[in-house]
């Protein structure tokens, strides 16, 4: 398998400084998906955890080429768009436990991250499903007149699902400023580019709905920011909707779960030969805008920020039991009708009063919570369940979405 | 009998229908090379090939409407969808297509489609992968809609979904595929239809859909031994066609019915059976239906929340205590 779309030339290196953030930032999150891993292992975090390890080029490349005020939507393969875009780790951190302090409050977890004042519109577990909602937020700004572009990440896998192709078409013929960037990455879950998709030049895939692709070497965190950058500009300045491919590799399976026979380790070694931020990190030192010594500094400052952030996760509190039906809907101060029901206790309640349900509905909630420890034991020893079942069961075995 | 997992109930009358049927055949999202999310169909395209067991890409709505023409044409497909949420992509093909076509065009065609997805929550999969929704499908005509809680049911009922000539929406639970249980050698299919008395009694009815089927079990063995109530727990296997003489028959000998599902509240299985056995069984009921389901919230990811907002025995007990209690 070849390893990319190698970049022909060397892009110039951007000033010191520059360098040194986004050398950082690929860092931070490569310390932050390693250690979102162990928690994981833990039983720290739950459900699935999709890393993007391998993917950092890729990801600080193309947040950087956005200005503050553009959009950015991605999949459930997510903690790295968050904290390029600024999001602070201990937020991440706590959403992937579960814990309050979290960006979603714990109702999403790894899949949902969120943040609506850095425009950063979300993560989805649902493949393709953010694609329409793209290029809606990209109709709302065309429709008010702003110059904010929103940029649409997604895997090779969502090329597939319908929803591709009628956004594209939809986009091109509104004009609407959206980018689409597809990281491909060589898989769609446990599924080969090659055994998924009849074109495999994913840049071209748009073509025929109106929208021009271009490429871009995903290991090679300077040459995503550039045709990122040109794109987005296409799409701020010309209203003419891109797409870019990303060629890159995730070091790591489809999700921790995942037995990964679908590959084999010769392969996945060529490409941790790219490994972005070494390579990126090489160049400056052999350029001499950092020493190595600053680079292993640089590279201890990250870590210490994911300590803090596993600390401030750790310390936050699970989410309030009353808390289940907060937020469902916006209800102003129309509380009168029964907006949802509760019918999990023999007191049928209406779900926005759960606070003010009775002291069975408030003990079954308590007795249902604490069957979280049903599994808890075996999942730390990191053995499947094999009676019924449990949690470990699908951690061994389930790879989860595309 | 032989002692074998959910998952290896599944992929034994996967094996044998395949092997008894040519016409027979599997399309899915990484059911093949990966062997299946759920590893459901571990081995098979080894033994079928790819002609017969067919990775396909990300196409929800796609690969079932493939599902539902090659079933107009004469094939058995068996369609396997990663998580019933992704089902909601394939709406379009379920309901407008799958479950109408052989009425709207006047019995010309008929639709012999299984479609297989794992449901249910515990897992901590969240919003978008963790929901119970045999009602939404229930509520079409046209479906049949099966909801296995044992090894053996799996296995005998996918062998009868193969074998129907209609459109079958096949939903299995994902804490369960690791469950062992016994499954006679020469399973036979289980034929729809024919809802299981898992426990015999005579003071309250539990009906218990799915998962909840187990849940409602164990409720019963604490409400004999600690409040001497003895429970008919009922699994009624398919939710459409559905055995409502089985049901209404344990009514009536116990007068009092309580239905468990995970699923939500409104237009669930609990709303709907409770509306049948009330205008079947009003005289000979003491209490009302009583109801338990899942929260009516979209599934959290935080574990004690999401815990929190699906039954266990406890919340059974107390709603068959409540039936009681009205007295």
């Amino acid at each position: 398998m070849p390893t990319g779309a190698q970049a022909t030339e060397e892009h110039p290196l951007p000033d010191a400084k520059a360098c040194r953030e986004l050398l950082a930032r690929m860092m931070l999150i490569r310390r932050f998906e390693e250690r979102a891993g162990e928690m994981y292992a833990k039983a720290k975090i739950g459900g699935f955890l999709h890393l993007c390890i391998g993917e950092e080029a890729t990801v600080v490349g193309s947040v950087d080429a956005l200005r503050e005020t553009d959009y950015l939507l991605s999949t459930y393969r997510e903690h790295g768009q968050a904290i390029a875009r600024g999001m602070p780790p201990r937020e991440v951190m706590a959403e992937l436990f579960g814990k309050v302090d979290g960006c979603s409050k714990g109702r999403g977890g790894s899949m949902h991250l969120f943040d609506m004042e850095r425009r950063f519109l979300g993560g989805y577990g649902i493949v393709g499903g953010n694609l329409p909602l793209a290029a809606g937020v990209a109709l709302a700004s065309d429709y008010r007149g702003d110059e904010d572009v929103t940029l649409c990440m997604f895997g090779d896998g969502a090329t597939n699902q319908g929803t591709f192709g009628e956004t594209m078409n939809l986009a091109a013929l509104w004009k609407l400023p959206v980018v689409f960037m597809v990281i491909n990455n060589q898989f769609g879950m446990g599924t080969s580019l090659e055994r998924h998709s009849a074109v495999t030049d994913l840049s071209k895939k748009a073509e025929g709905f109106g929208v021009p692709g271009s490429r871009c070497d995903g290991m090679d965190m300077l040459d995503v920011k550039a045709v990122v950058g040109e794109a987005v500009r296409c799409a701020r300045e010309e209203r003419k909707p891109q797409l870019v491919e990303a060629v890159t590799y995730r070091f790591r399976g489809h999700s921790m779960a995942d037995p990964e026979e679908y590959r084999t380790k010769e392969d996945v070694e060529r490409w941790r030969e790219r490994d972005p931020i070494a390579v990126f990190s090489k160049r400056l030192v052999d350029e001499g805008v950092m020493s190595q010594d600053d680079v292993e500094a640089l590279d201890r400052e990250q870590s210490a920020a994911v300590d803090e952030a596993v600390e401030f996760a750790d310390a936050s509190p699970f989410p309030d039991l009353d808390s289940l039906y907060d937020d469902i809907y916006v209800m102003g101060d129309q509380v009168r009708p029964w907006w949802s029901v509760d019918e999990r206790s023999p007191e049928p309640h209406r779900g926005e009063r759960e606070r003010e349900s009775g002291e069975i509905a408030h003990q079954l909630a308590e007795a249902g919570a604490a069957h979280v420890e049903d599994d808890s034991e075996a999942r730390e020893r990191g053995r499947p369940r094999d009676d019924s079942g449990g949690a470990a069961e699908h951690r061994d075995e389930h790879g989860g979405a595309g | 009998m032989a002692t074998m997992r959910y998952r290896e109930a599944l992929n034994a009358a996967l094996r044998e229908e395949m092997e008894r049927d040519e016409s027979v055949f599997l399309m899915g999202e990484d059911i093949g090379v990966f062997q299946g999310a759920f590893k459901v169909t571990q081995g098979l395209l080894e033994e079928f090939g790819e002609r017969r067991v067919r990775d396909t890409p990300i196409s929800e709505n796609t690969i079932v409407g493939m599902g539902v023409g090659s079933a107009m044409a004469g094939l058995r497909p068996v369609v396997e969808i990663m998580t019933i949420n992704f089902a909601l992509l394939a709406m379009d093909q379920i309901v407008n297509h799958a479950a109408a076509i052989r009425y709207m065009f006047g019995a010309q065609v008929k639709v012999p489609l299984v479609v297989r997805m794992p449901q249910g929550a515990g897992h901590q999969l969240g919003p978008t992968h963790s929901h119970s929704l045999e009602a939404m499908f229930l509520h079409v005509p046209g479906l049949l809609v099966a909801v296995p809680s044992t090894a053996a049911d799996a296995k005998g009922l996918l062998k009868a979904a193969i074998r129907d000539d209609n459109p079958v929406i096949f939903i299995e639970h994902e804490t369960l595929y690791g469950r062992k249980g016994e499954v006679p050698d020469d399973a036979e299919p289980i034929p729809f239809g024919e809802a299981a008395i898992r426990r015999e009694g005579s003071d309250v009815t539990i009906v218990g859909v799915s998962r909840m089927a187990i849940t409602a079990e164990r409720a019963a063995e604490s409400l004999a031994s600690e409040h001497e109530i003895e429970a008919e727990v009922i699994d009624p296997r398919t939710l459409r066609p559905l055995d409502l003489d089985t049901i209404l028959d344990s009514v009536k000998k116990t007068n009092r019915a309580v239905i468990v599902e995970e699923g939500w509240p409104h237009g669930g299985v609990g709303a709907n059976l409770a509306a049948l056995i009330q205008e079947q069984a009003f005289d000979w009921l003491d209490a009302p239906v009583g109801r338990v389901t899942g929260a009516d919230v979209p599934m959290p990811y935080s574990k004690p929340l999401e815990q929190a907002a699906f039954p266990h025995e406890e919340h059974v007990v107390q709603a068959v205590l409540a039936t009681f209690r009205d007295l």
